[in-house]
């Protein structure tokens, strides 16, 4: 275990205590109503681990569709279009509603965060608690309204078609209304908890950029979510009493819908990527052992994501009979959006300079985020420029730049955050080499599915299609073997983690030799989290040697 | 990387497109090449001190500032584009579209009116101004790089000024169900002589009239649309309708239990009024074509019915193709 060894040179560990928060009471009922944090997360990890599979066997299913022209699989008819139009829906909202949105502040977030406070747990456990069931509420539903009918009108749940198409649209949107309080309560939670319950000696520029990305995050949780609760309220009173809302034909508006889905789902892509962006300012700094720089710049960057994304959400409009000048201002505002993810990106950049780098499985993801979410967010401005948009919007260009932010953004931090607290949360190092080899895997298979979108969408290759012009045959495929190549990635990453869960306890409480206070305590944990009350001593990343040797 | 250019318009698209492929290339180069050298350079060596760097406000500020002047450059120069694309020019013909589960009719300035093709003529500007009869569409012609939504109840408008003659493609970008794929029109941009004999005659080619009424028929079936949902080779189109295939002459069972001759009368009430009699086993999804086919077109389409059938001298007679329309005067050459 070299790498064991060479991270925490400087950290001795005292002896493993007997009873931790797994095997303290462990039967399957003392799990279900707990409200310990760090079982929460847990669980909430099983959960969010089994929608992104479901979700990625759909993906893997409209890959294998599109690869040729006729749809053929072995001399038979793979599925038909509608079919099709039903699978890339339940991908699409799977993978949104109930993977990446609950996926880093839920599950990672809820272990973690109360961790890096020096806190015993979140403010409120039972709401935590709560906000899980209500998850696994929305979870059922959403599955029963795919078993009991079918839902296919994309995630975006685009007016008159969602009211007019037959399925079981209403509990879809139902179902995605109570996640949506279960987005809310975590949100609140993580608020009060910030505000409340950081150890003492820790102010606000002393906490963790994890902690500053998972509260910009909870801060548009809590305003942005009933938004979208209220929009999907009113589509399914629509769909059942016939209220003319959004529908033209009983005197609605159907772009009305669009700037209310929006006004939420905007904001929802920032619930999505800041927890990525929160994951990747802890790795950074550690694997580089050195002290994070421009830590305020990063922390404000977070924040101003967060307002900035309120005002955006009319740039996924620019073709869709808004006003023109309304076009104009989101167009001009997208624009800063790049200015504070670009302050992070260098701010990382300039953090490993002169760093003393491991490339340990968390860094490797790292760095994979760095080069994916420079192609994701330099794609965006194609999307942002009003002339360019105009072609590209509605295409597999828009397709490839939102997995290269979701899947190459967050998903990859999310994978590379789990690498890095797994020790932590399971008490045992996974293998290193495969978990290298996996992340490899990810990251060619990755790029080989998605860059090839872009050139895709460029040649004018509308999004959302079952049949397509021969022309195209050739992307499309090579698209189809590279989704093999990152399925068969995330298999082995996923067969290594759960590998390990059969060793005994071998993860020392500070594997990579991190600063922050949940590398304080035991791995795992203890069910009230530290023997005593922490104190904050030194400033995260502080990887000054009179500083660590302290 | 592009797709062909129709248009001046495209052109200058493309060059905004090029410029920001290659600033991107080189900004993401930008942060590839220190990402990777870094890890490289600053590997891991144990004892290794690292320097206590916490920020530098003047680096802050720089990369702060020319990212925000280059984005206020790329927003002026995509708004100057732009511009273009949304004023249309006041001299611009006018073609009404209407958009439907899953069709585009076009209708020109004389009221003739064509379906799943357009013809525009050459170098002129041309205004699409267009609506839905159901849900959200989007008129997308890659060669021209425009794209709008339709919407129903309400009037969007397209506009570009063709150069290149010859076929372009348009194609629904806007999901609208099962057949949002097969939702495709031609573009036929073609010289102002061939666009006047065009409108005259409704796209056919006056040669086309020297053929028998049902390969005149056969044409139309292409033509018009019938056969994204019409085989003619007896297999079923999964969201379409019944094939051609034997039907003429032959008792058809009803969704409400009737039954139905397949006969002249049948057919044409089927395509003016498509959710009269609907074939059981079939939904009421099609289209009325009230008004998008001449006569002699519809006669040609049954012709071209009847001779797919069991016994093409046998059933009912169809019609004769008679009502051709006048012989356009100025024939070329």
């Amino acid at each position: 275990m070299e790498h064991t060894l060479k991270s925490q040179a400087h950290v001795a560990d005292r002896p493993r205590p007997v009873k931790n928060y797994i095997n303290n009471d462990p039967g399957i009922w003392s799990w279900m109503t707990t409200v310990d944090h760090k079982r929460i997360g847990v669980m909430y990890l099983v959960g969010v681990l089994s929608a992104f599979l479901i979700g990625g066997i759909f993906a893997l299913l409209v890959r294998l569709t599109l690869m040729t022209p006729n749809h053929m699989l072995f001399g038979k008819v793979l599925m038909t279009a509608e079919t099709y139009n039903r699978v890339f829906t339940l991908h699409g909202a799977i993978m949104v509603f109930l993977f990446i949105i609950p996926s880093v502040p839920a599950a990672l977030g809820n272990f973690v965060l109360p961790l890096m406070l020096g806190a015993k747990d979140v403010a409120f456990p039972r709401l935590n608690l709560a906000s899980f069931y209500l998850w696994v509420i929305g979870a059922i539903m959403a599955v029963m309204s795919m078993i009991f009918g079918a839902v296919d009108t994309g995630w975006t749940f685009y007016t008159p078609y969602s009211t007019s198409t037959s399925g079981t649209v209403t509990l879809m949107t139902m179902a995605v209304f109570v996640l949506g309080f279960s987005s809310i309560f975590t949100g609140i939670n993580f608020v009060a908890t910030v505000h409340k319950l950081r150890a003492p000696g820790m102010g606000w520029f002393e906490m963790p950029l994890f902690v500053w990305g998972i509260y910009s995050t909870a801060i548009i949780q809590v305003l942005a979510t009933p938004l979208l609760g209220i929009t999907l309220v009113l589509l399914a009173l629509e769909r059942v009493f016939n209220i003319g809302i959004f529908d033209p034909k009983i005197g609605g508006d159907p772009v009305l819908f669009q700037h209310f889905f929006w006004f939420y789902s905007h904001p929802a892509v920032y619930i999505m990527i800041l927890p990525g962006m929160a994951i990747i300012s802890e790795l950074i700094p550690t694997f580089s052992r050195k002290t994070m720089f421009g830590y305020r710049a990063v922390a404000y960057s977070s924040v101003s994501l967060a307002l900035l994304s309120f005002i955006v959400w009319g740039h996924h409009m620019f073709v869709a009979g808004q006003s023109q000048l309304a076009t104009v201002i989101f167009s001009a505002l997208t624009f800063l959006v790049a200015i504070p993810s670009g302050v992070k990106m260098f701010n990382w950049l300039g953090t490993m300079y002169k760093g003393n780098i491991s490339l340990e499985t968390p860094m490797l993801y790292a760095i994979s985020f760095l080069l994916l979410f420079a192609i994701g967010g330099l794609t965006g401005i194609f999307l942002g420029t009003l002339s360019t948009d105009v072609h590209l919007t509605d295409t597999y260009f828009v397709v490839a730049h939102f997995h290269y932010v979701m899947m190459g953004g967050t998903v990859i931090a999310f994978i590379g955050g789990l690498h890095y607290w797994w020790p932590k949360m399971t008490g045992r190092m996974y293998t290193e080499k495969w978990a290298a080899i996996g992340c490899a895997l990810v990251f060619w298979g990755f790029n080989q599915t998605f860059l090839t979108q872009f050139f895709l969408g460029s040649k004018g290759m509308p999004r959302r299609y079952y049949n397509y012009l021969d022309q195209f045959q050739p992307l499309h495929a090579f698209s189809t073997y590279g989704s093999w190549i990152l399925g068969a990635g995330l298999f082995l990453t996923a067969i290594n983690l759960l590998a390990s869960l059969r060793k005994p306890y071998d993860a020392p409480d500070n594997p990579w030799g991190g600063t922050t206070l949940e590398w304080q305590t035991s791995s795992p944990p203890i069910t009230h989290n530290f023997e005593d009350q922490p104190v904050l001593e030194r400033a995260p990343y502080d990887y000054r040697p009179e500083v660590v040797s302290h | 990387m592009l797709p062909p250019q129709g248009s001046a318009y495209a052109g200058e698209v493309d060059t905004v497109y090029m410029a920001l492929f290659w600033l991107s290339v080189f900004l993401f180069l930008g942060i590839a090449v220190p990402a990777i050298y870094f890890a490289w350079r600053y590997r891991y060596k144990p004892g290794r001190v690292t320097p206590h760097q916490t920020h530098n406000t003047l680096l802050e500020i720089i990369w702060s500032v020319i990212p925000l002047l280059l984005c206020i450059g790329i927003f002026f120069w995509g708004l100057d584009g732009w511009m273009k694309y949304a004023v249309a020019p006041g001299e611009a013909m006018e073609i009404q579209v209407v958009a439907k589960k899953w069709l585009w009719q076009f209708e020109y300035p004389d009221g003739s009116r064509t379906v799943g093709e357009v013809h525009v003529p050459v170098n002129k500007p041309v205004r699409f101004v267009m609506t839905s009869e159901d849900v959200l569409h989007d008129f997308f012609v890659p060669d021209m790089r425009v794209k709008h939504d339709i919407i129903p109840g309400r009037y969007t408008q397209v506009w570009f000024t063709p150069t290149v003659l010859g076929t372009h493609h348009v194609t629904c970008a806007e999901y609208c169900g099962k057949g949002h794929s097969d939702m495709q029109a031609k573009l036929v941009v073609e010289n102002e002589a061939d666009y006047q004999k065009f409108v005259e005659t409704g796209g056919t080619e006056w040669e086309d009239y020297k053929m028998k009424p049902a390969e005149w028929g056969k044409l139309q079936w292409e033509r018009k649309g019938c056969s994204t949902c019409h085989t003619i080779d007896g297999t079923r189109i999964a969201s379409g309708g019944p094939s051609w295939k034997g039907i003429w002459g032959k008792m058809e069972k009803l969704n409400n239990g009737q039954e139905v001759l397949v006969n002249a009368d049948y057919v044409r009430e089927s395509m003016m009024q498509p959710s009269a009699k609907v074939v059981a086993g079939f939904e009421p999804i099609m289209p009325t074509f009230q008004g998008l086919l001449r006569e002699h077109e519809i006669q040609g389409l049954m012709a071209f019915i009847k001779s797919l059938g069991n016994d093409p001298n046998g059933g009912p007679p169809a019609p004769t193709v008679l009502s051709l329309p006048p012989k356009p005067v100025d024939q070329k050459k």
